[in-house]
């Protein structure tokens, strides 16, 4: 299997979905000429032109909102957002708009819009560049809300994202753009709803959303080697909708669950799936469900202020520990 | 207690009357007679409509926000009479009469207002969200200045489709206000979409006068600075209003050159029914309501012989009977079924295969359209008033296997 980097991978996806489907284009900050902020969409207005790879204004909300108006008669566009914190001045768009438009119009129209975004801390970016927002869009019905964190699936859920009908909120991280990884030839689209088992263990579920599935999955190797303890570690992908099947089989053989994020702990996903496992599975707990999340506060500047402010596998390791705490 | 002097606010003029606008002079010869006379029942019928919506609301059939366009119909209808059957027409939350303009039955839109499942939206938009696909009329919006946005990227599909269709995106005067104002306007003419927005200037935004929400209150120049032209008409003369619209969407459709528009009238009503006008005189209504747009029109008609004015009366009885129908249409439908509440979040596909695969607390519980097989349990959901999700325990695919399988007992400890 060939292996690349999460930016080409997604590069992949949408060329293979573009030569697949005249509908789908491109639109965003810097996504033509300068290639993406990131450089996602490299070489894709020379293949494909400037009609469908459209570098625009510095205008979020409006860009967004034009993707749901061209979405709503036909077109398939993606729209890129240089971060996640950029999205905000488009969340008018986003929730009034997207999410909605399906349901308050009784069905009459949909809204097969793809809105992709980095998000994450670690570049020193400070208070305006470096949040991690799932929660915000897993909070809206009518979104779907994809978070992979392999090249493989930012590949294979990119494909899926633009072939849904539905306004899909694509978050990628920044930190995993270089990341390698082996993805399949000639591969489609994958399921949304299905997560990944990436580590099978007995003993702790850790569930681990976006960059911090491969932080989880650290901590469990730490978790064998120094304490004897097999961690199962699940990454589920997409949050809307979650595999939350997956979970429950987990935590029902394992009786515990770390939820670990880098968005901030209150109203995180992390209290959403917690909320679900104790819902759904009180019974199999033998402790409660812990969560590790990034820090109460806006992302600092500066370097050990950052590192202190999103979770290490330390923390992880700490929190899954704690489970059997009480035994 | 002080009486308060009713002004706009700083003692200054009332609502700006602009110079260069002639009310009540003659500007355009009138159109044929069948012309006339589409022109004067449509604007006739949203009068009768809105005054009757009024009153429904009054007597509680209608909920919510109730926002009317009395005084405002020459610019509705001078407006989408400019427009193809093929274009495309977008609108604020003051909608009905962009709807019933663009040949929406009265019968769904007033059953829209009752929040009937035989609506437009099928009682899911209310006043401020109907719509109607086949009529390519794609919305009314509740967020001021939230539908420019749309409006753009639905010329820019048009655009891109290499149609011939232009979008008209109505807003009010508030909405030049709106950052999506400057972002669309710059965006349209960047990228030279098939656009004409038209401003329906009311003189309001909610109770604040344009000279106290807008430093510039010719709002025909505020988009040109961004490079779309603007043109001021009449919006108390339909034929004004056609025209200008008319001019501007054939520099859309062959030019590509988005344009602007603005259409000052008057509302005569308050903001929504909830408004006690205390932001202007009566003195000032009366001023404007002289210059009424449908009885200018119906008295030209009748001066220059193209009807009588049994013929105007006529037609205001047909408008009124079309009304009546309506409302008795819409009292008789029924609300929608509560088992209907999840439906149309989401398209239904391999990924979304029903609706408990996205609210995951309510497995087997809100199915959806196409999933639901009885409607008992959503329904009592729905009665509960929430999506409670305790009713029902998941039934964990586990478990089924262990039922399936040996049949051996779990040992719970």
């Amino acid at each position: 299997m060939p292996t690349m980097r999460y930016r080409e991978a997604l590069n992949q996806a949408l060329r293979e979905e573009m030569h697949e489907d005249e509908r789908v284009f491109l639109m965003g900050e810097d996504v033509g000429v300068f290639q993406g902020a990131f450089k996602v969409t490299a070489g894709l207005l020379e293949e494909f032109g400037e009609k469908r790879v459209r570098d625009t204004p510095i205008s979020e909300n409006t860009i967004v909102g034009m993707g749901v108006g061209s979405a709503m008669i036909g077109l398939r566009p993606v729209v890129e957002l240089m971060t996640i914190n950029f999205s905000l001045l488009a969340m008018d768009q986003i929730v009034n708009h997207a999410a909605a438009i399906r349901y308050m119009f009784g069905g009459q129209v949909k809204v097969p819009l793809v809105v992709r975004m980095p998000q994450g801390a670690g570049h020193q970016l400070g208070p305006t560049h470096s949040h991690s927002f799932e929660a915000f869009y897993l909070h809206v019905p009518g979104l779907l809300v994809a978070a992979p964190s392999t090249p493989a699936d930012a590949k294979g859920l990119l494909k899926a994202s633009i072939r849904d009908d539905n306004p899909v909120i694509f978050i990628e991280h920044e930190t995993l753009y270089g990341q390698r990884g082996e993805v399949p030839e000639n591969g489609g689209p994958m399921r949304f709803g299905e997560a990944a088992i990436r580590r099978e263990g007995d003993d702790v579920t850790i569930i681990g959303i976006s960059r911090m599935a491969i932080t989880a999955e650290k901590a469990a190797a730490k978790l064998a080697d120094e304490h004897d303890i097999e961690a199962e570690v699940i990454d589920p992908r997409t949050l809307r909708p979650l595999d939350l099947d997956t979970i429950l089989e987990s935590v029902q053989k394992t009786n515990r669950a770390v939820i670990v994020e880098e968005g901030w702990p209150h109203g995180g996903v992390g209290a959403n799936l917690a909320a679900l496992i104790q819902e759904q599975a009180f019974d199999d707990l033998d402790a409660p469900v812990q969560r590790v999340t990034g820090a109460d506060v806006p992302m600092p500047y500066s370097k050990p202020l950052e590192q202190a402010a999103f979770p290490h596998e330390e923390h992880v390791v700490q929190a899954a520990l704690a489970t059997f705490r009480d035994l | 207690m002080a009486t308060r002097e009713k002004t706009n606010g700083d003692g200054a003029a009332p609502t700006d009357v602009p110079a260069d606008i002639k009310f009540g002079e003659i500007k355009h010869d009138l159109p044929d007679k069948g012309t006339c006379e589409t022109v004067l029942s449509k604007m006739m019928l949203i009068r009768r409509f809105e005054e009757r919506a009024g009153e429904m609301y009054a007597k509680a059939k209608i909920g919510g926000f109730l926002h009317l366009c009395i005084g405002e119909e020459a610019t509705v209808v001078g407006g989408t009479q400019a427009l193809r059957e093929t274009d495309y027409l977008m609108s604020t939350y003051r909608e009905h009469g962009q709807a019933l303009a663009r040949g929406t039955d009265p019968k769904v839109v007033m059953a829209e207002l009752f929040g009937r499942v035989t609506g437009c939206s099928k009682g899911r938009g209310g006043s401020m969200h109907l719509f109607d696909w086949d009529k390519r009329f794609l919305g009314g919006y509740g967020i001021v200045g939230g539908s420019l946005p749309l409006s753009a990227g639905v010329a820019l599909a048009n655009d891109y489709l290499e149609t011939e269709d232009v979008i008209v995106s109505m807003m009010g005067d508030g909405a030049t206000n709106q950052g999506t104002f400057g972002e669309t306007m710059n965006l349209a003419a960047l990228w030279k979409l098939p656009v004409v927005f038209v401003i329906i200037n009311n003189q309001f935004g909610m109770g604040t006068a344009l000279h106290r929400h807008s430093a510039v209150t010719d709002l025909s120049i505020k988009s040109e600075g961004f490079g779309v032209p603007g043109t001021r008409c009449d919006g108390m003369d339909v034929l004004d209003v056609h025209s200008v619209v008319t001019d501007a969407l054939r520099c859309a459709r062959e030019e590509r050159r988005p344009q602007l528009v603005e259409a000052v009238t008057y509302r005569y009503r308050g903001h929504s029914m909830a408004d006690p006008e205390e932001y202007r005189t009566k003195e000032e209504v009366e001023e404007w309501r002289a210059r009424d747009p449908i009885k200018a029109f119906s008295d030209r008609l009748v001066a220059e012989g193209v009807m009588s004015e049994e013929d105007v009366e006529r037609f205001d009885a047909e408008a009124i009977a079309t009304v009546d129908e309506a409302v008795k249409f819409a009292d008789e439908s029924p609300f929608p079924d509560l088992d209907s509440l999840y439906d149309d979040i989401y398209v239904f596909d391999s990924d979304v295969p029903a609706w408990w695969t996205v609210d995951e607390r309510s497995p087997h519980v809100h199915r959806g359209e196409h999933e639901r097989e009885s409607g008992e349990v959503p329904h009592r959901l729905a009665e509960q008033g929430a999506a409670y999700a305790g009713v029902e325990r998941r039934a964990r695919p586990r478990d089924e296997d262990k039922d399936e399988g040996e049949g051996e007992p779990e040992d719970d400890g």
